[in-house]
């Protein structure tokens, strides 16, 4: 009987302590003067979404270069020129180039004595190509035991044109460079190409091998 | 000659000595700064010295370390990785291993994946071809823009290389794509343009001659992969001559493009 009226003694002083703790803040509630608005403030979403598009791409590169071009017939002379390259893939890029040098004299023109088979304007050549690359071994390349360089060797073929001798000739060339990339932007080159091309300049219709060694270097963007 | 040798090798030398100061600054790259920031989900990704299989891993970001995006190349990422408070990381990470990245609120990535469906959706593409233009050799450079999935516009110029003769030739066209979808594309094009014909120099002189053309021809696209696209093509061109008959010049050609 005790226990009895103490459970409802005790549910009383809980059902009262409940009514007193809860009721001020429902009164509150419902009252609208006494609302205390916080200050409304709408947050945008941060836009964080993430667009690889705007990420800053370097497929292209562009350089110049400088070398030997040695002319079958005419002996060897400087090359200079400029060539740009698109990598399609880590393995393969396209590349376009465009180089010019002067043609020397032929045996027979030194032979001779005076006989000239071309004027100064035809002894100026210049060529462009369109190949196709193949980067065959990626890698690094060690200089003494701390140094190393990312670079590799590359097969490259193409089609294109020679002014030769004041005609344009259509001209194969096949290569073989190394690429040194001495930072992610700027790389080193170092080509052998052949020129290949037919002419009847001396007499009969002849393929001409034409052998260009050439260093330049080259920026990534 | 040897002077101008001499100097091209001191000015070879002088930049290959000034790149470790170059090394930070690429004047190419002054206004790409968009350097996002994700999250790694796999348990790691992989770096390597340089954008390429053949270049050497060595470090590792591990599942939930946040990285710094800088750039791309082909399909490499350089990364930069935050080890303590000031020391960083920066290695190049494959698109396969980038593809399970997250950004920060947790949400994948979208990369970008060329397949087929890429190619048959494909917007723009370049190329070149090589082939023989009546007897003559002929490169052609185009450019072309897919309206719809069934209609390409193209530009293209070649250079025209023979024993007798060398020219020029511009056109404008149209393809038509039956059946952009398949593998091999077959398409159907028509064009006009104008084609500029001189006469070799050991040849005996005779006029410059410039026409216009119109033609019409078949051929096809055949995805390799990747971005590479391999193409032949036949065109009969009719030169619209000044003279009393039109002549007729057959192009067989054959080359490849890349899109983008």
């Amino acid at each position: 009987m005790e226990n009895r009226l103490q459970h409802i003694f005790l549910s009383i002083c809980l059902l009262v302590v409940v009514l007193v703790g809860f009721t001020p803040t429902t009164q509150a509630a419902t009252d609208p003067s006494a609302l205390e608005l916080e200050p409304l403030v709408v947050r945008e979403p941060e836009r964080r979404k993430i667009d690889i598009d705007r990420l800053d791409t370097e497929d292209w590169e562009v350089g110049v270069f400088a070398g030997l071009m040695n002319v079958e017939d005419f002996g060897t002379d400087t090359l200079t020129g400029v060539r740009i390259a698109y990598h399609v893939t880590e393995d393969f890029f396209v590349e376009a180039q465009y180089g010019m040098t002067d043609l020397g004299q032929t045996s027979f023109e030194r032979l001779s004595g005076g006989a000239q088979l071309l004027t100064d304007d035809q002894r100026e050549m210049s060529y462009y190509n369109l190949s196709v690359g193949y980067n065959v071994f990626p890698g690094e390349s060690f200089i003494a035991s701390r140094w190393a360089f990312k670079g590799g060797l590359y097969v490259i073929a193409g089609i294109g044109s020679t002014d030769f001798a004041g005609d344009e000739r259509f001209t194969l060339n096949v290569g073989l460079g190394y690429r040194l990339i001495a930072t992610d932007w700027l790389a080193f080159h170092f080509n052998v190409r052949d020129h290949i091309f037919d002419s009847d300049l001396l007499g009969r219709e002849e393929t001409l091998h034409n052998i260009e060694f050439s260093g330049g270097l080259t920026i990534f963007f | 000659m040897t002077r101008r040798l001499t100097s091209g090798c001191i000015a070879l030398l002088g930049l290959l000595l000034a790149t470790p100061a170059l090394a930070v600054y690429n004047p190419l790259n002054l206004l790409q700064n968009y350097q996002p920031e994700v999250v790694v989900s796999d348990p790691y990704v992989e770096m390597h010295t340089g954008p390429g299989r053949g270049y050497p891993i060595f470090y590792v970001a591990g599942q939930g370390d946040a990285i710094t995006l800088l750039k791309q190349r082909t399909d490499w990422f350089k990364i930069r990785l935050a080890r303590g408070a000031h020391r960083t990381k920066e290695g190049w990470v494959h698109i396969d291993q980038m593809r399970h990245t997250l950004d920060l609120d947790g949400n994948p990535i979208e990369f970008v994946d060329y397949g087929i469906d890429s190619f048959s959706g494909r917007r723009w593409e370049m190329g070149i071809t090589g082939g023989d233009f009546e007897g003559a050799a002929a490169i052609t450079t185009y450019v072309g823009y897919a309206v719809n999935p069934y209609i390409t516009l193209q530009i293209e110029a070649s250079q025209i290389l023979g024993d007798f003769s060398d020219g020029s030739m511009f056109g404008a066209n149209i393809l038509m794509y039956p059946f952009p979808n398949w593998r091999v594309s077959p398409y159907f094009t028509i064009g006009t343009g104008i084609v500029e014909i001189e006469p070799q120099t050991t040849i005996v002189q005779a006029e410059d001659r410039r026409d216009e053309i119109a033609h019409a021809g078949v051929g096809a696209n055949i995805y390799l992969s990747d971005r590479f696209i391999l193409r032949f093509e036949y065109k009969r061109h009719t030169v619209l001559t000044s003279r009393d008959d039109n002549e007729e010049i057959d192009q067989w050609k054959t080359g490849f493009s890349i899109f983008f």
